[in-house]
């Protein structure tokens, strides 16, 4: 895929743009947050229970005076940069057990996909809560807890691509010309199973966000770090005299879902080409 | 006064006036057929021939109105008994297809849906076009079974298409067209993906049916055997033009325009015209004993299903000579091939190259003959990398044995240059190059680890045949210049006779007959071996003898 043909393909779809548009927003909030707002998103800067739109208070404050438009910026750090790690880390060993038993087959795939499933068997977020749970709270805690989840799709989605591609006849007539395993995984198998996995990766960024919202809904999230989830989850029992403490968290987490989703889907039709609708403008 | 009778010639069931079908805005060319114009008589067959590309398929889709939504349609106009297809409204085309007109695909088995028994598959098509009810419609299905000759029809009724072979899914795809007794048959290619063997019998019986129906048949294909089987009349088709039409005698045996005399120069014809080839010393391989059973769809609980691949299999190659591996699809020649260079691995037996028993290696000790034993592979788009550059893929074999990257790269382009394409297409990617290119390229892959014995398995079944007759011509050529052995895999007897020296025929994993090439094709010892030389479409008709003397380029 060359990359002007595959930005060309991408920025055909309309939402696809729209969602890389969002998305650049929220990276550029989280990086900038220290300049936009030099305090400490915990400090009290103003009165409490200030709607939006008040002065110095974009977007109100929060029950003990904190600024919400702060919040949100320092929370967009939190998201993504738990969102991409437990990502990162998911795709790592997702890949690397998947492509091992989808290329060696025989008693490798057959034990990989046993302890595989051992994982897929416990729902995702009972399992989160737990790991999180008993390793007391933290950013790294929570991103391992949350990439340890996320990892079995993965696996098996690079399991069923090696699987494939090792009967297709260019991976056959590299092993005939003596190319070695590593060299045929990554030169040979890897290369053409990228596009599914890019796809679903940027997919899983989205649920990792909505988990690591939801962990500090319940107070499970890095006492450290403000975050979107713990604004909603505080901000919970006064949602009838104080909407905005829980809408704008929930929009941002929205928008940034809904962004991460469109990406994907646009990867999705740019990197398929086959399979991408014809004739949609 | 006696009248003057003349006799009226009856009017055309399908004439196409100056049809125009435009291809999206970005397709190598604008339109994709391009001012067609052809009667089709009634009780006649016309074959549509001509290669990939050529928009036979197209003008097939546009009579059935099946055109993909890309297309459009620019001019012209299609009759059907002096009704213009094209403007009816849909109602009416959907009465007429599959009423009126009927089509054969390809494809027999993407034809038919798989969750469905394949007498309700016909039935379907009696229900919405017949007033019959379910009794006389059940009784028409096996009627029509048994007329497309399908074994037992009241019990294969009610088998779904997966128990049902090739051949038999194409018998029961003709009986789904015949129906409704249709007027008109289309026939898209109906005997492409199958066996020579059952080809004849499906074309046979299309020929059978056509006489006694007196049906029109329209019938589209890229192998001029099969025309000399079959046609009445021929249409040669080039880049969406039709450039000849005329009698099957006349377009055969003289054909006018280069092109079609370029497509029939390129048919494989010579049967036996090779050398005898001498064998000297010790065989370079000697395979013996060799066997191998696939066990399919076996589980916990259920039993395997045993298919034998290889039954006590013995083949000997001398150097410099060319074994033409041949049979059926499911016979095991590619498992044979397979187990030579090492992707598979037999149940058990002896493969002894230059003397060393390769089936005892350890991978690592038989790493040293992956150099001295190379593939070409068949399908030419599967078989290069399309995520790497031609001449990375041709370098990668040398350098995994430690030669310098530089060096293999200049070999490599060296080697294009050998197999006819500029050294500059090892900068390039696979998907810039036609299928015969990639086919060079997977030729020069082979060559560039410097191998003593090529495995080409089914090299040019995936070809057009002007493509095929160069690309045999290629591996002939360095298989004399390097002095190369060659296992050459192939279904088409036709093309086998042409480049090899022995002939082993092999039928569900056994080798029924070895010999020299000219010994099996004069004088088959085997029934098997005479039942595929009998069912080689066109056997009674020779390429005319000005154009079988002159290789494929020359003859325009």
């Amino acid at each position: 895929m060359r990359s002007k043909t595959f930005w060309q393909a991408y920025a055909r779809n309309k939402a696809a743009r729209f969602g890389l548009v969002i998305m650049i927003l929220v990276v550029v909030l989280g990086l900038f947050a220290g300049v936009l707002f030099p305090a400490s998103p915990w400090d009290m800067v103003n009165a409490p229970f200030l709607p939006p739109l008040s002065d110095g208070a974009l977007l109100g404050t929060d029950t003990l005076g904190r600024d919400i438009a702060a919040g949100i910026a320092y929370g967009a750090r939190v998201s993504l940069l738990i969102g991409m790690t437990s990502t990162a880390v998911a795709v790592v060993v997702g890949v690397t057990l998947g492509a091992l038993a989808g290329f060696f087959g025989g008693w490798v795939d057959d034990a990989l996909m046993r302890f595989t499933e051992l994982f897929q068997t416990i729902p995702n977020f009972v399992l989160t809560v737990v790991l999180v749970a008993i390793f007391t709270p933290s950013q790294r805690s929570i991103i391992s807890a949350i990439a340890i989840v996320s990892w079995p799709p993965l696996a098996r989605l690079a399991r069923a691509e090696f699987m494939s591609l090792r009967s297709r006849e260019f991976v056959q007539a590299a092993m005939t010309t003596g190319q070695s395993n590593m060299a045929i995984i990554f030169r040979e198998i890897l290369p053409n199973s990228l596009s599914p996995l890019i796809v679903s990766a940027s997919l899983m960024v989205a649920t990792a966000v909505l988990l690591e919202s939801s962990l500090s809904f319940l107070g499970l999230g890095d006492p450290n770090a403000m975050s979107w989830g713990y604004m909603i989850g505080s901000a919970r029992t006064v949602i009838r005299q104080a909407w905005w403490m829980s809408f704008f968290p929930g929009l941002a987490i929205l928008l940034t879902v809904l962004a991460l989703n469109l990406i994907g889907e646009g990867l999705n039709d740019a990197l398929n080409p086959r399979l991408s609708r014809q004739g949609k403008a | 006064m006696a009248a003057i009778s003349v006799a009226e010639p009856p009017p055309p069931l399908l004439d196409v006036r100056g049809l125009s079908i435009a291809l999206p805005d970005g397709a190598d060319r604008p339109f994709a057929v391009d001012n067609l114009s052809f009667t089709l008589n009634p009780d006649e067959i016309l074959c549509v021939v001509g290669e990939s590309g050529s928009g036979k398929s197209m003008t097939a889709h546009a009579v059935m109105g099946l055109l993909p939504p890309s297309v459009r349609l620019a001019a012209g106009g299609l009759f059907f008994r002096d009704t213009n297809v094209l403007t009816q409204p849909e109602a009416k085309r959907r009465e007429l297809r599959g009423g009126r007109i009927a089509m054969i695909f390809q494809e027999p088995m993407t034809a038919l849906n798989p969750l469905m028994r394949v007498g309700e598959q016909v039935e379907e098509s009696l229900r919405a076009h017949t007033p019959l009810d379910r009794a006389g419609r059940r009784a028409r299905v096996q009627e029509l079974f048994a007329q497309v000759g399908l074994p037992n029809p009241a019990e294969l009724v009610r088998s779904y298409p997966f128990r049902l072979s090739g051949g038999q899914r194409q018998r029961v795809m003709i009986a789904l067209a015949l129906a409704c007794e249709p007027d008109l048959l289309i026939a898209d290619e109906p005997t492409t993906a199958l066996d020579v063997t059952t080809q004849k019998q499906i074309l046979d019986l299309i020929r059978r049916i056509q006489a006694e129906r007196h049906m029109g048949v329209m019938f589209i294909t890229h192998d001029f055997g099969v025309v000399a089987e079959i046609a009445h009349r021929v249409a040669v088709m080039q880049n969406g033009k039709m450039v000849e039409i005329g009698t099957a005698a006349e377009v055969l045996n003289r054909p006018r325009h280069p092109y079609t005399r370029q497509l029939i120069a390129a048919v494989p014809h010579t049967m036996g015209q090779r050398a005898a080839f001498a064998r000297v010393g010790e065989p370079l391989l000697r395979a013996e004993g060799i066997n191998k059973i696939f066990r399919v769809g076996g589980g916990l609980f259920r039993k395997a299903k045993e298919v034998v691949a290889g039954h006590e299999i013995a083949l000997t190659i001398h150097a410099g000579e060319t074994v033409g591996l041949v049979g059926e699809s499911g016979s095991g020649k590619s498992t044979l091939g397979r187990s030579i260079v090492g992707l598979m691995k037999p149940d058990n037996g002896h493969i002894f190259f230059r003397g060393t028993d390769l089936m005892t290696l350890a991978p690592r000790d038989f790493r040293p003959f992956r150099r001295e034993i190379q593939m070409v592979f068949q399908d030419p788009y599967a078989s290069l990398n399309p995520r790497r550059t031609v001449g990375d893929i041709i370098a990668q074999g040398p350098v995994a044995f430690g030669e310098s990257p530089s060096v293999a790269r200049a070999k490599a382009e060296e080697l294009l240059g050998l197999v006819g394409l500029d050294g500059n297409a090892a900068g390039r990617y696979p998907h810039e190059f036609s299928g015969g290119q990639r086919q060079r390229i997977s030729i020069a892959r082979a060559l560039a680890m410097g191998p003593s014995l090529l495995i080409a398995d089914e090299p040019v079944s995936a070809l057009d045949v002007s493509v095929q007759a160069q690309v045999l011509g290629l591996l002939d050529d360095i298989r004399r210049r390097f002095n190369l052995s060659m296992l050459f895999i192939t279904h088409d007897l036709r093309i086998a006779s042409r480049v090899c020296d022995t002939i082993a025929v092999m039928r569900r994993g056994v080798i029924v007959e070895t010999g020299p090439a000219d010994r099996v094709f004069g004088d088959p010892r085997h029934a098997y071996t005479r039942a595929l030389l009998d069912a080689i479409p066109g056997r009674g008709w020779h390429v005319p003898a000005e154009l079988a003397q002159c290789p494929a380029e020359l003859a325009q």
